[in-house]
């Protein structure tokens, strides 16, 4: 596959980046990512994806838009209200890259679909709202060997990690696993400063782009804890752990778990979380 | 003893884990310990001391995303 002339000034300012060059940028147009929810994060990270010229996005949401979203999920626009976030999301990333193949799914991701659905992607995307499903996220990347950026969010706050399969530390290395339904606040119901939730799917996007690229180092074995109030990150260094029951040496999690879904209420005593 | 928690320089007179999660008030539910870049159980918290010099990280769970 060859550049057309518009691709080649579209995609310019990356060609001249010595480390992508015109193979990168190919490297970017066969590349695929699979995006785990349209929302807060996954809508930065399908949008710069698609500015960047990935070859093909999946999307997966179960959800519809609503009014409350469009303080944060920038594809999402006024009229978008009420119709299906995954759709609304194709129709802007191909407005924005027409190059661009976004494949979408209206539903949720379980433990019934989740292999399937990143067996064919390169590397996959947490964008999702709920411990479930980033547990889930996490396991089906671990057993399917895809790359994950990690993303997460909350009030001021957002944390960002990259999985390599066998070579980084997962999520359950740090996390054994959900916390109990119910004690730790969703962005729903504690709120979320909504650019916060750009910055950590911006940095969930370049950590893709890097992977794809092969270029300087990723988010790996370091997780980067952001605090919007003081504009501070802070960067904890992490390391595989040998009882993790998912990538460790003697497994006891061979296949997926769908977790109860979290109850979306907090605790009346529920403990406000500061982190640091 | 003098701990760094967080990063930050702590004075604390406690003997395990999960004394300096009490001492501060945090459910040892809700975040997980590293205690000089080792990952300590749940389990353990309580089992697990802590000494002069220590250096420990809370994580925090970060469950948003939408």
């Amino acid at each position: 596959m060859s550049f057309t002339e518009e691709q080649i000034t579209r995609y310019s300012r990356h060609i001249l980046l010595p480390e992508v060059g015109g193979k990168g940028q190919k490297k970017l147009s066969q590349a695929k990512v699979f995006i785990v929810g349209a929302g807060g994060l996954g809508c930065p990270v399908a949008y710069y994806l698609a500015a960047a010229g990935i070859g093909t996005i999946g999307l997966i949401d179960s959800d519809v838009v609503d009014l409350s979203n469009l303080q944060r999920q920038i594809l999402h626009h006024t009229p978008d209200v009420g119709r299906s976030k995954v759709l609304s999301a194709k129709e802007k990333i191909q407005a924005l890259n027409p190059d661009v193949q976004v494949n979408t799914h209206e539903g949720r991701f379980t433990s019934l679909n989740a292999r399937d659905l990143i067996r064919h992607y390169d590397v996959v995307i947490d964008g999702v709202d709920n411990f479930p499903a980033k547990f889930l996220i996490n396991d089906a990347c671990y057993l399917e060997g895809k790359p994950l950026v990690h993303g997460g969010i909350l009030r001021f706050e957002g944390r960002a990690f990259t999985i390599i399969p066998n070579k980084s530390a997962c999520y359950r290395c740090i996390f054994k696993q959900p916390p109990p339904a119910g004690v730790v606040p969703t962005c729903q119901e504690a709120g979320i400063i909504g650019v916060v939730a750009g910055i950590i799917g911006t940095i969930q996007a370049t950590e893709a782009i890097k992977l794809i690229l092969n270029i300087g180092t990723p988010l790996t074995d370091r997780i980067l804890d952001f605090d919007a109030r003081t504009t501070a990150f802070r960067e904890i260094r992490v390391k595989r752990n040998p009882t993790c029951a998912l990538c460790g040496p003697d497994p006891s999690l061979t296949e997926l778990i769908d977790y109860e879904q979290e109850a979306c209420q907090l605790q009346p005593s529920g403990t406000m979380l500061t982190n640091g | 003893m003098q701990l760094t928690i967080n990063g930050k320089p702590e004075t604390l007179e406690v003997s395990t884990v999960l004394d300096v999660l009490k001492s501060k008030d945090i459910d040892p539910q809700l975040v997980a310990v590293e205690l000089n870049t080792q990952m300590v159980d749940q389990e353990h918290l309580g089992t697990t001391s802590v000494k002069d010099g220590d250096k420990l990280e809370f994580l925090f769970f970060m469950g948003g995303g939408a």
